[in-house]
């Protein structure tokens, strides 16, 4: 065939009815279509099916531990291999907590970063100063650990924790966080390590959602008579708001699942739940990371399974709650749309 | 921002557990490589101790080998054995057994591939017949005897660990502080909780203990190292046996968990008023203050590998035949009392004749010939009654029925 006659046959509608769909025809037939869209089906049920079969496993594996124990697997933070007791309280504690704890620090410091990249930053220093924080996403778990461990928890013994525990342990509420000796690790070193490695998270995809931010709406509002800070609060913020929670869920996520660096800086120690961020905790997947190995007795292995799966729901409720957050949000921002 | 966050966390987290477990285990393996230099200046005053008091007994591994066996020697390749052999246990020898099986290697073109995946792993490896031998710093239990898939299993000594109590107490560096087996169990108990109690203070006349509060570290991974210390606070204190027990994980009464030997080592170096407990190697590599423990005959005795094999010896005349036995606490005026022996386990009776000729070659060259590098990389070589204890061990391996050894 000529280029001529297929620019022909492209020009001309007629002769595609008269010879059928050429395209398709020439290369298989229209089985192609077909063969295509189920290949996309599958893909798209594989993936959550690798989530049903990893649950499924977990559960089946963990079976042993959570039928002898039940709800005391949850709910006891009696964690001991040589009297075969299981209680995972303490871990599942340390887990939400450091996250928390992480999410707190890092949403107003990364909102605050992306802010400054995107309104206040004169343009040679957006790319660079964006770059350095995203950096930070690329390093591995274990450097951070390795720098929590010989940096980080020194500083927070000998000067972070003493600050906190005088400035604000004698306040009602607030103030039973910071109590107890400082040992530098502990849950409060665990979060803080934390809220510095969700931050490039947190801080890329904000950035994203507020350059996403019509130009209109931000020059409208300056135009106004608004100041800066008044265009960010009541035009910029409001409609990022929404993208802002995804990106603090993203890193939320990230918190959870966190091993490395965490297992090194938190002190490991599954005894008590005291209240106090400055006692040694223990996380699931430190506990898991810790005390696979060498997890030899069936119902030890079984437990130890059994916080794997426990992790994989914690993460699934967090997810499903922090859905539901943007619902809400998102709905706000619908009415606040048509009242603007 | 899609619907499928649920799987990439938990993918995340995956990848993260799995990275983690590697990390830790190319971190334990770059100290162990560490260890090699920086324990070699130690080492030849440890082995010159070791000859005066275990008499010629440990010292040259080639000559403690009754006149029977005497002639037996590994010295080259074997016609008919297996080329490979793979191996996974115990982290605590891994330093050692790469020596081994690299020289071992040069000698008989063997080739064998040890993982050091953990005592817990290397129990499960043999017991699933997925490894031709595993290794493991505390012995199996009866259970998981039972649960074995290729029938009996063997517990061969291959060198002996000691653990000792590190801590770190600012203007007290160079003093060596003295305890007994009932305030290191009191301490790791919580129920002493100053460095000036009464109890320590006893033990340590003249020095001048500070009124500050103790900060107890302990592994928060599973490990032998665990398992001998926690045997050795069960052995001495009847409070830590019921509340507490032995094992490779316990559940710490207080404390902060440190992973891996050198997590405690480091984590006892960097905070003040702080004790720990380590292997040997690991202090010495770190320069720790370590403290002397009192033994069974009263003594207080620094742990040096002289002791440990010491303590060995000491318990060889009353072990049971299988050598699955704790050497804590042993009787010895020099002996040791955190001591401990590492094993590899093997199947007495394997399916495959070249491999069980190859793994008897190797583990009897591990007893004899190979004991000679245990000083250096900070393990103490065994005493001669318990080479020989091994050698019966060895003997009665049988690969697909016929006896497996060679005897060359």
């Amino acid at each position: 065939m000529t280029t001529r006659d297929v620019e022909n046959e492209i020009a001309s509608p007629a002769s595609w009815t008269v010879q059928g769909p050429p395209i398709f025809a020439r290369r298989g037939g229209v089985g192609a279509d077909d063969v295509f869209k189920w290949l996309v089906y599958i893909t798209a049920f594989a993936v959550p099916a690798v989530l049903v079969a990893l649950f499924i496993l977990l559960v089946i594996d963990a079976w042993p531990a959570l039928e002898r124990f039940g709800l005391g697997f949850v709910t006891s933070s009696n964690w001991d291999n040589v009297k075969e007791q299981f209680g995972s309280l303490p871990y599942i504690y340390g887990t939400v907590v450091t996250s928390l704890l992480a999410l707190l620090i890092a949403t107003p410091v990364g909102v605050g970063a992306a802010l400054f990249v995107t309104e206040y930053a004169p343009r040679p220093l957006r790319v660079p100063v964006s770059f350095t924080i995203e950096l930070l996403a690329a390093i591995p778990s274990i450097i951070f650990g390795l720098w929590g461990f010989f940096v980080l928890t020194p500083i927070m013994r000998s000067t972070v924790e003493p600050f906190m525990k005088s400035a604000v342990g004698p306040l009602p509420v607030i103030g039973s966080l910071f109590q107890g000796p400082s040992v530098g690790k502990d849950l409060f070193t665990g979060g803080v390590i934390l809220s510095i490695m969700i931050l490039p998270t947190i801080v890329s995809i904000s950035r994203e959602v507020l350059l996403a931010v019509p130009t209109m709406q931000r020059e409208g509002m300056l135009a106004l008579g608004a100041t800066r800070w008044e265009a960010i609060r009541e035009a910029i913020i409001p409609y990022a708001r929404v993208g802002i929670a995804g990106a603090a869920i993203l890193g939320l996520a990230r918190a959870l699942g966190e091993t490395m660096a965490v297992t090194m800086v938190i002190g490991n120690s599954s005894r008590k739940i005291t209240g106090s961020l400055l006692t040694p905790g223990y996380t699931m997947a430190s506990a898991i990371a810790n005390q696979f190995t060498e997890a030899d007795n069936p119902l030890y292995f079984s437990a130890i399974v059994g916080v794997a799966a426990l992790l994989l729901v914690v993460s699934a409720i967090v997810n499903v709650a922090a859905r539901l957050m943007i619902w809400q949000i998102s709905r706000g921002v619908a009415k606040g749309g048509t009242r603007g | 921002m899609t619907t499928d966050r649920p799987e990439t966390t938990s993918r995340r987290s995956m990848v993260a557990r799995l990275s983690a477990t590697f990390a830790g285990a190319a971190f334990l393996a770059a100290c162990g490589a560490e260890a090699e230099p920086a324990k070699a200046p130690a080492a030849p005053t440890a082995a010159a101790k070791a000859e005066p008091t275990k008499a010629p007994a440990a010292a040259p591994p080639t000559a403690p080998a009754p006149a029977a066996t005497g002639a037996v020697a590994i010295t080259g390749p074997f016609e008919g054995e297996a080329k490979t052999l793979t191996g996974a246990g115990a982290t605590f020898p891994a330093a050692l057994y790469s020596k081994y099986f690299n020289e071992y290697n040069k000698l008989t073109k063997v080739e064998v591939n040890y993982q050091s995946i953990g005592s817990g792993g290397g129990i499960k490896a043999i017991s699933d017949q997925t490894a031709d031998f595993g290794a493991t710093d505390s012995p199996m239990t009866d259970a998981q005897l039972k649960e074995a898939k290729g029938g009996e299993i063997l517990h061969i000594p291959m060198a002996l660990g000691a653990v000792v109590a590190t801590y770190n107490i600012p203007g007290l560096e160079t003093t060596k502080l003295k305890f007994t087996g009932e305030t290191l169990a009191a301490i790791f108990l919580g129920t002493i909780t100053k460095w000036n109690d009464p109890k320590i203070a006893a033990d340590n006349a003249g020095v001048k203990l500070p009124a500050e509060d103790i900060v107890s570290i302990h592994r928060s991974d599973g490990s032998g190292t665990s398992f001998v210390f926690t045997d050795y606070l069960s052995a001495v204190s009847a409070e830590w046996k019921t509340k507490v027990g032995a094992s490779t994980t316990v559940n710490w009464p207080g404390g902060v968990g440190g992973k891996g030997n050198e997590g405690v080592a480091g984590e006892v170096k960097q905070t003040p008023f702080s004790i720990g407990y380590v292997e040997l190697i690991y202090a010495v590599q770190n320069k720790l203050g370590v403290g002397l423990i009192k033994n069974k005959a009263g003594q207080f005795v620094e742990p040096n590998l002289a002791g440990v094999t010491g303590a060995a010896a000491a318990a060889a005349g009353k072990v049971a035949p299988d050598l699955r036995v704790s050497i804590v606490d042993q009787d010895g005026a020099a002996t040791y009392p955190i001591s401990s022996f590492t094993w590899i386990l093997a199947y007495k009776q394997m399916t495959d004749a070249a491999k069980a000729t190859a793994l008897t070659r190797l583990l009897w060259w591990g007893t004899h010939e190979a004991q000679k590098f245990n000083g250096d990389l900070g393990y103490a070589p065994l005493p001669a009654e318990i080479v020989t204890k091994g050698e019966a061990m060895i003997k009665s391996i049988t690969g697909a029925g016929k006896p497996a050894f060679p005897g060359k």
